[in-house]
Formats: C-alpha cells, sequence, structure tokens
C-alpha cells in the first residue's frame, strides 16, 4: 500500500490564525492542513512562529483571530480559546522544546501521568487499594509496558527522569505522549539537541509511532535531511508568515523558502 | 461620626504603617539583591535591638553602642550570606525560604542566649505624647513619637532609593537582581555584593529594631514584626522600595480603621489577620503587587 | 549479605507494585508492626507511652497531612496547626453535641471540617505560588485562631477559649489509660498511613507531583489543576484535622488555642524538610528526630549539669533548641534535603553490598 493510501482525510485544518503578543506577532494569517495518518513537518528559520503554531494547536495560546477545526471522535470541533487541558481530552498530545517532564519522579511514573485523563477511578477508592482501583492501575500499567516496550527505554523504567541524559529524556517525553493514545501528536523538535546516533534512534521511533499506531503527526523540526526524508507534506514559516506548503520536493525548490533561509532581505 | 476621631485613627494607622515598612525594606534589600525572601529579618530586627540595649546596659552611651551594634549586625549579615546561602545558592527560592526559617530559629535563640529574655525599655529621647499644636487645634492626637519615626522612615527611604538610582554599588545590586550570569559577565563581584546587601539589610534591621524598640520595648514579640512586613511585600511588591512605603501605609491604615470601626462588631481583634487578608485579596487581583514586576510562566 | 534481592522475582506487575518489594523488608516491616502493636503496649512505661511515643504519633499523622500538601503537591503551607485547631475544636462539638455518633465518626467529622476549611483557604493557590501562597496559609493560621477564640460556640463559650476533651468511648469500652490512648492513636495513625501510601503510589499522588514539579505541563497533558490542588489541601487537612482531634482526645486533654499557634505550624513543616519531602517513610522519620531531640538535649544538658556542677536554666536549654533545630534545618538543606528518608534509602544501598565494599 502506497504512502498516499495511507494518508487520510483532513483532520485538522488552521484558518488564517493570528497570534500577537503585545506588539510582537508571531503567527500572521496562516492557514494551512493536516491529514489523518500523515506526517507533516512545520519548518522555518528562528523566530519564524513554529512553537508558537503548535501551542496554538493544542491551546497553550489563544489567537487573535482565525480559527482551529479538529477533527475528534468522529465530529468537528471549532475553537479559538480551546484550553490545554481541554485539546488533551480531545485526543492532542505534545512534547515540548526544553523537555516538559517530572523531574522527581521515574520514568514509569511519567508515562503514566500521560495516562491520566484515562483513569476513571476515585481517589478513595485509590486510597482502599481494593478491586476497581487496583485492576485499573495494573491495566494501565500494561498499556505503558507496551511502549516502553517500543521506544526501548525497560533498562531505565525506575530512573528518576531528572538523573538520565538528554537524549533519553526526550525519549521519555515521546512516551508520555504517547501514553495517552492520541489521534494527533505535535512535536517540537524531538531531534534537537542530539548526536547524530540518537537523531538516527529517534526519526526511527517516530517513523514507527507513525506506521505502527497510525499517529497523525506534527513535528517542528531543525535538520533538513530529516524533514525531507520522513515527511509527506511539509509548512514553511518565516516571520510568522505561511511562505510554502507542499511535499518535501515541492518545497525544496520554492525560491521563497530558499531565500528564507539564505537571510535574503525581505520587504 | 467625629471627623475628628476618624483623621486620628488614619493618621495613627498611616504611621504605624510607616514602622511595618521600615522592617520591609530589609526585605526588599536582600530580595532585590538576591531573589531571596529573608524571612529571619524579623530575627535580625530583635537581634540588633536586644544588642544594642544590652551593650547600653553595659555601660557605653548611646552612639558609642550604635556602632558597636552596627558592626556586629555587619559581621552578621556576612557571616548570614558566607554560611547559609552560598551553599544554597543555585537552590528553588523555596528552599532558601526555608532555609531563611531555620535561620529566624538560629537567631533568636541566639539573641536570647546571649543577652537573656527579659524585656528591656529603649530610650530615644523622643516622647510618646500628642503633638501639642495638633491635639490643641484640631483635637487630633498623634504621637511625636510616631511622627519622628515617619521621618526616619522617610529619610531611610530617600536615601536607599538614591543609593540603589546613583552609585555605582547601587547599580551594581540592581544587575545582581536582575541577572546573576549577566552580572558576573560584566564583571560584578557576586560575592561581595551579596555580603555588602546583608550588611546595609543589618544596618535597616538596627535603625528598625530602634524605632520598634522604643515602641513597644525590646522583647521576644519584636521578631513578630516581620511577619506585619509579610503583608506590605505583597501589596507593595518584593522589589519595590517606594512600594515598601506605599504598602507599609495601606496596611497600616487599614488594619487600624478596620479594628476600630468594623472590630468592635466582631469581638475585636481583628488586627491578627487583618493585613493578610487583604494581601490575599490583592494577590488574587494582581500577584505582582502594585509596584512588583509581573511574573510570566513559560513552558 | 543478609539483604540482598538476588532471587527475589517480579512475575507480575502486581508484584512490582508491592509496598514493599523485597523480602527482607516485609519481614522488618511485620517485626515493627510486632513491636509497635504488642511489645510495647506490654512493656512501655507511662512515661514514654505518654509523652512521647503518643505525641511521635500525633505529629507522624500531621506530618503526613502537611507532607502530602507540601512535598507531594508542592503546595507551601504555613497553617497546619490551624487545621489541626479545627480537627480539635470540631472533634470536641461533634462528641459534646452528637455523643450518638461515637468517638470515631466524630474524628471523621472534625477530618472533613478540617478539610473543607483547606478547600476554602487552598482556593487562592489557583492563582498564587510559591511564597505568595505561604504567605496566604498565614492568612488562615490567624484567621482560623482568631475565629476560634471569637466564635463562643466552638469553645462551648468557655470564658478563655480552654476546652477539655472528654473521655474517649467506643462501644462503651472506655480508652482512658496511656496504653489505650497509644493504641487507639497507634491503630488510627496506621490505617491512615496506609491509605496515604496507595493514594501517593496511585494516579492521585503522581497528579500531585506533576503538579509540584511543573504545573503548566501537568495542565497541558490533561490534569486538572484546580481539581487536583484543591484535593490536595483537602486531604493534606484532613489529615491535619484528625491529627488535631487525636492531639487533643489522647495526648493534651485539656485545649486551648494556644496550643495551635504558627509554632507548632513551623514545627511541622521541620519534620517535613529534615524528615523527607514526599515520603510517607520520611514524615515518620522527621516526627521521631523532632519528637526526640528536645528529651535528648534536655538529658544531655541534665547530665552536663551534674557532672560539671553547673545550673544549666531551663531557658538556656530552650534558646539551645531553638538554635540546633534551626541550624539542623539549614544542615539538612544544603547537605541533604530529601531529608532522612534520603539518607535512608543510601543506607540500604550500601547495605545491599554490604560486606562486600564495592
Amino acid at each position: 500500500m502506497s504512502r498516499a493510501d495511507q494518508v487520510g482525510d483532513v483532520i485538522l485544518s488552521v484558518e488564517s490564525v493570528s497570534l500577537a503578543f503585545g506588539g510582537v506577532k508571531a503567527l500572521q494569517e496562516v492557514t494551512f492542513d493536516v491529514r489523518e495518518h500523515e506526517m507533516r513537518a512545520i519548518i522555518g528559520p528562528n523566530g519564524a512562529g513554529k512553537s508558537s503554531m503548535l501551542n496554538v494547536i493544542n491551546g497553550v495560546y489563544h489567537p487573535q483571530q482565525g480559527k482551529i477545526r479538529l477533527r475528534a471522535n468522529g465530529a468537528w470541533r471549532e475553537f479559538r480559546d480551546m484550553d490545554s487541558h481541554e485539546a488533551a481530552s480531545l485526543g492532542i498530545a505534545r512534547t515540548f522544546q526544553n523537555i516538559a517532564l517530572f523531574k522527581g519522579m521515574t520514568v514509569l511514573d511519567n508515562v503514566l501521568t500521560g495516562r491520566n485523563l484515562k483513569m476513571r477511578v476515585s481517589f478513595l477508592e485509590q486510597a482502599i487499594w481494593v478491586g476497581r482501583a487496583r485492576r485499573e492501575e495494573l491495566e494501565h500499567r500494561r498499556a505503558v509496558e507496551e511502549i516502553i516496550d517500543f521506544l526501548e527505554i525497560q533498562h531505565i523504567r525506575k530512573t528518576p527522569v531528572g538523573k538520565l541524559p538528554y537524549g533519553l529524556q526526550k525519549r521519555v517525553e515521546l512516551a508520555r505522549a504517547l501514553a495517552a493514545e492520541p489521534s494527533l501528536l505535535l512535536l517540537d523538535e524531538p531531534m534537537s539537541g542530539m548526536n547524530l546516533e540518537e537523531k538516527q534512534d529517534m526519526c526511527r521511533f517516530v517513523l514507527d509511532v507513525n506506521d505502527h499506531y497510525g499517529t497523525t503527526i506534527v513535528l517542528i523540526e531543525h535538520d533538513m535531511g530529516v524533514v525531507m526524508d520522513i515527511s509527506d507534506r511539509v509548512v514553511v514559516l518565516d516571520y510568522g508568515r505561511k511562505i510554502a506548503d507542499g511535499t518535501p520536493d515541492q518545497v525544496r525548490a520554492n525560491q521563497a523558502v530558499i531565500d528564507a533561509y539564505l537571510g535574503v532581505a525581505h520587504g | 461620626m467625629n471627623v475628628a476621631f476618624f483623621f486620628e485613627v488614619l493618621i495613627g494607622g498611616l504611621l504605624a504603617g510607616v514602622m511595618y515598612s521600615l522592617v520591609a525594606l530589609g526585605f526588599v534589600l536582600i530580595y532585590k539583591a538576591s531573589g531571596v525572601f529573608n524571612f529571619a529579618q524579623g530575627a535580625m530586627v530583635f537581634l540588633a535591638a536586644l544588642t544594642f540595649v544590652s551593650i547600653m546596659k553595659m555601660g557605653l552611651n548611646f552612639w558609642l553602642s550604635l556602632i558597636v551594634t552596627l558592626g556586629v549586625m555587619v559581621v552578621l549579615g556576612i557571616g548570614i550570606e558566607k554560611i547559609v546561602l552560598r551553599p544554597l545558592v543555585n537552590q528553588s527560592p523555596i528552599t532558601l525560604f526555608m532555609a531563611t526559617i531555620g535561620l529566624t530559629f538560629v537567631l533568636e535563640g541566639l539573641s536570647q542566649l546571649v543577652w537573656g529574655s527579659q524585656p528591656h525599655g529603649l530610650e530615644l529621647g523622643i516622647p510618646d505624647v500628642p503633638m501639642q499644636w495638633l491635639s490643641q487645634k484640631w483635637n487630633i492626637n498623634v504621637s511625636q513619637f510616631e511622627l519622628f519615626a515617619a521621618g526616619v522612615a522617610g529619610a531611610m527611604v530617600a536615601g536607599l532609593a538614591l543609593f540603589f538610582q546613583y552609585t555605582r554599588i547601587g547599580r551594581a545590586l540592581r544587575a545582581v537582581a536582575d541577572d546573576h550570569q549577566a552580572a558576573m559577565a560584566v564583571g560584578i563581584p557576586l560575592k561581595n555584593i551579596w555580603a555588602i546587601v546583608w550588611a546595609v539589610a543589618g544596618f535597616v534591621a538596627l535603625v528598625a529594631g530602634l524605632m520598634w524598640g522604643a515602641r513597644n520595648g525590646v522583647q521576644y514579640a519584636l521578631t513578630f514584626i516581620a511577619l506585619k512586613a509579610l503583608p506590605v511585600l505583597i501589596l507593595g511588591g518584593f522589589e519595590s522600595v517606594p512600594g515598601a512605603i506605599v504598602g507599609g501605609l495601606i496596611i497600616g491604615a487599614s488594619e487600624k480603621l478596620a479594628e476600630v470601626y468594623i472590630g468592635p462588631m466582631v469581638g475585636g481583634g481583628i488586627e491578627s489577620w487583618f493585613a493578610y487578608v487583604i494581601a490575599l485579596l490583592f494577590l488574587l487581583v494582581r500577584p505582582q503587587g502594585l509596584f512588583g514586576e509581573k511574573i510570566i510562566d513559560r513552558v | 549479605m543478609l539483604y540482598r534481592e538476588a532471587g527475589q522475582f517480579k512475575a507480575t506487575y502486581a508484584q512490582d507494585q508491592q509496598i514493599f518489594p523485597i523480602r527482607q523488608d516485609r519481614i522488618a516491616f511485620a517485626l515493627l508492626l510486632a513491636v509497635a502493636f504488642v511489645l510495647v503496649p506490654l512493656t512501655g512505661n507511662q512515661y514514654w507511652l505518654s509523652a512521647i511515643l503518643t505525641p511521635f504519633l500525633i505529629f507522624s499523622l500531621a506530618t503526613l497531612g502537611l507532607n502530602i500538601l507540601t512535598g507531594y503537591a508542592g503546595q507551601l503551607s504555613l497553617g497546619t496547626a490551624a487545621f489541626m485547631a479545627v480537627g480539635a475544636f470540631m472533634a470536641y462539638n461533634f462528641v459534646l453535641r452528637m455523643p450518638w455518633l461515637g468517638v470515631i465518626p466524630s474524628f471523621i467529622l472534625a477530618g472533613l471540617c478540617a478539610a473543607a476549611v483547606g478547600i476554602v483557604f487552598g482556593l487562592p493557590s489557583l492563582r498564587i505560588k510559591g511564597f505568595y501562597l505561604a504567605v496566604a496559609t498565614l492568612a488562615c493560621q490567624f484567621f482560623v485562631l482568631w475565629a476560634i477564640q471569637r466564635i463562643g460556640w466552638i469553645t462551648n463559650y468557655s470564658a478563655s477559649g480552654v476546652i477539655t476533651a472528654q473521655k474517649i468511648e467506643i462501644f462503651a469500652y472506655a480508652f482512658d489509660t496511656p496504653v489505650r490512648k497509644y493504641l487507639l492513636t497507634l491503630a488510627i495513625v496506621a490505617v491512615m498511613a496506609l491509605l496515604a501510601k496507595n493514594l501517593m503510589r496511585s494516579e492521585t499522588g503522581r497528579a500531585f507531583m506533576a503538579v509540584r514539579d511543573m504545573d503548566v505541563a501537568a495542565s497541558v497533558i490533561g490534569i486538572p489543576m484546580m481539581k487536583t490542588k484543591l484535593l490536595a489541601f483537602a486531604i493534606s487537612s484532613f489529615y491535619c484535622g484528625v491529627a488535631g482531634a487525636l492531639y487533643a482526645y489522647t495526648y493534651l486533654g485539656t485545649v486551648e488555642p494556644e496550643a495551635f499557634t504558627l509554632d507548632l505550624s513551623f514545627r511541622i513543616l521541620f519534620m517535613v524538610i529534615i524528615g523527607g519531602a514526599g515520603s510517607i517513610l520520611g514524615s515518620f522519620l522527621g516526627a521521631a528526630f523532632i519528637t526526640l531531640l528536645p528529651i535528648f538535649l534536655s538529658v544531655l544538658f541534665g547530665g552536663i549539669s551534674l557532672a560539671t556542677g553547673m545550673d544549666i536554666s531551663h531557658a538556656v536549654v530552650s534558646n539551645l533548641e531553638s538554635i540546633i533545630f534551626g541550624g539542623l534545618i539549614i544542615f539538612f538543606l544544603i547537605v541533604e534535603p530529601q531529608g532522612l528518608a534520603r539518607l535512608w534509602q543510601i543506607a540500604k544501598e550500601k547495605l545491599r553490598l554490604w560486606p562486600f565494599p564495592h
């Protein structure tokens, strides 16, 4: 089955989104869509607004204009003011550029927190630890162990996250995001700060997630080689505006994109 | 309602507030320069007052005692910075705060161990009697002493404000408060700066100790003054010298007014918590205080 | 050699989840329980039971409560004593006005009252953090004490706000001797400690720790801020409330509002810091340390006094105690911020290798 067959219909639509912080315009009327099961990259020079775009999608920032449309659980939802907690419950999970793990907890506990939205048992039942509470905890443990196996972090599951090297922390963050069984996964520079070997591993994992779980992935990445290799489609931002949108080959040949990266003067 | 009485209460409250500001200034100094919230400031005030009074009792005159006590406070300040704070320099603000709670206990115990725990009186030569012409002309009783204290506090604030704004050391302090790394990068000797700050805070504690000691007597209860300074800081912002004054005025006035006008309706004693509730309400509306800087959380 | 995990395999997740996964730990804990429940009551003398062990247990419970809020959920609170006061005085009222309830249900209701107060004064935590929140909890501390002294109904209109805890009778069995009070306290504390341990290693505990470590991230992955923070305040205050009720009924007897001052709040905070924030075991270790230290000091100075003929006054010892407390706090914060619990863990690690050096 070719890649084109695997990719489905539009699942996320960003429409004319504008975001400003005081006088600073982070995003200006950005429009693009994301199809189900695809690997969508957002690229652009530093300060182009890529992280802000992800933050808008999962509700951390609220745009002043424009809207986001998300197909969740079969129905379309339209919003501008959704908060991040709601985004999580709609099946959006993400990782962060500067690693937002809970440094005081072990790897296992961190990944388990990713499942919090699926936990139904009340705190009273948890305190008494019989029946339903016990079963639910074990059930989630089992689910999480699958992900831990998948990302090959079994050997460090009881290690406090703060003690791990950077590359492994990034992997744990990915595991936590996966634990939520998201339909849309936002990855903010998942390979930054890694050496070649770590990058290859992470690349493999990201592709595996897309293949194995079918998760739609939107990722921000600076490494052009990675982006061109693994993405289905690419959006290019520069100074908060979209300047290109298409397959990696189309984007690579686009003059505006080349100018942006080479720093040619803009009007 | 008796207008003269209202003004009397109001002015009394404002002046009491100024006394709070005196203590709050010490907090602001240290927080401004090192980001540490020094819970032990109250204990430092107590120690300063007790040391001064005890040295005077040993026979030295006023000015000599003052100088000796100042020396003690400066040495103490430098010692605290070196022994308690430097080892904790990279820890979270909460950890540092808890360390200063520990420091409070140490200083309180030390003060009383060395000088004993009997209360002492402190005479500064200014009587706590109403100003003649105010009480005769407008029937308002305002204590001479409290006016004097207000004057001292005002001078102190003006002096500190000038110090921070116009001297080289003051600029260095502000730089350090803003960004330690950057300050080091331009060659500011961090350790010396912190030592200076704590020494100055010790001096401020001494002045506050003298004022409060003269007003209430030098006794263990003096340490609780620090607790009153907290609402002042919340209102005024932790990093603002003028904020400490404005906050003090607001807290002092509203506390007194509440006690006099609302107190009788609920059995009195409101003063123990009213300032805190005001601070709490303020925090909910404007967490950074009147003059503070907005805190932004980044992920 | 003794303390080795060799041969102890975990074949199911359930086994891995146990509180004491290592067999030697299970045996040691069983022994501890046996000593606490059987040996001590049989052999302990009155003084130890009523003046040391019972208050130790009560403070452990209060420390557990504060640990849940500050150690696990990261919300700094200086109002612990106020919650204990609510528990103590409300328990008194329930027993006084609804004697048909029974003592244990009264304690539970008193705890729930404390939880309610905790939720109210925990509301600011939704907007403010760190030591600003600590200042807000001070508002709670001062206000609650004032309210108890002013609202006559709470103290049954006693003149100075002093109440006398009634005798504890459960199904006509009177708990009025030191041994019985100790056992009752022990039972309650043991049960509540177990509940706390279960709670902290399940989703609630993880949510608390997530809020402590990085609350913005916690919110992004779906953990509800308001519910989690208020739950932390509620559970913590419940524990402190029950501790307060026990404080009144099995230790103090005659209770005045002054027993619940800011000083007590600090003391319990010290127990959390020295024992280990975020650790159930640490709560007990910290409480033991702080409870035993004054006794140790007075014995020490008593001995010095006898040996050297110097008369060391009570005031001097009390001041030295202050200095040592404060000094220990600073020492632990510098050297081992995770407290005695961490030192215990390190000791166990070393024990695993003993007697081999490497």
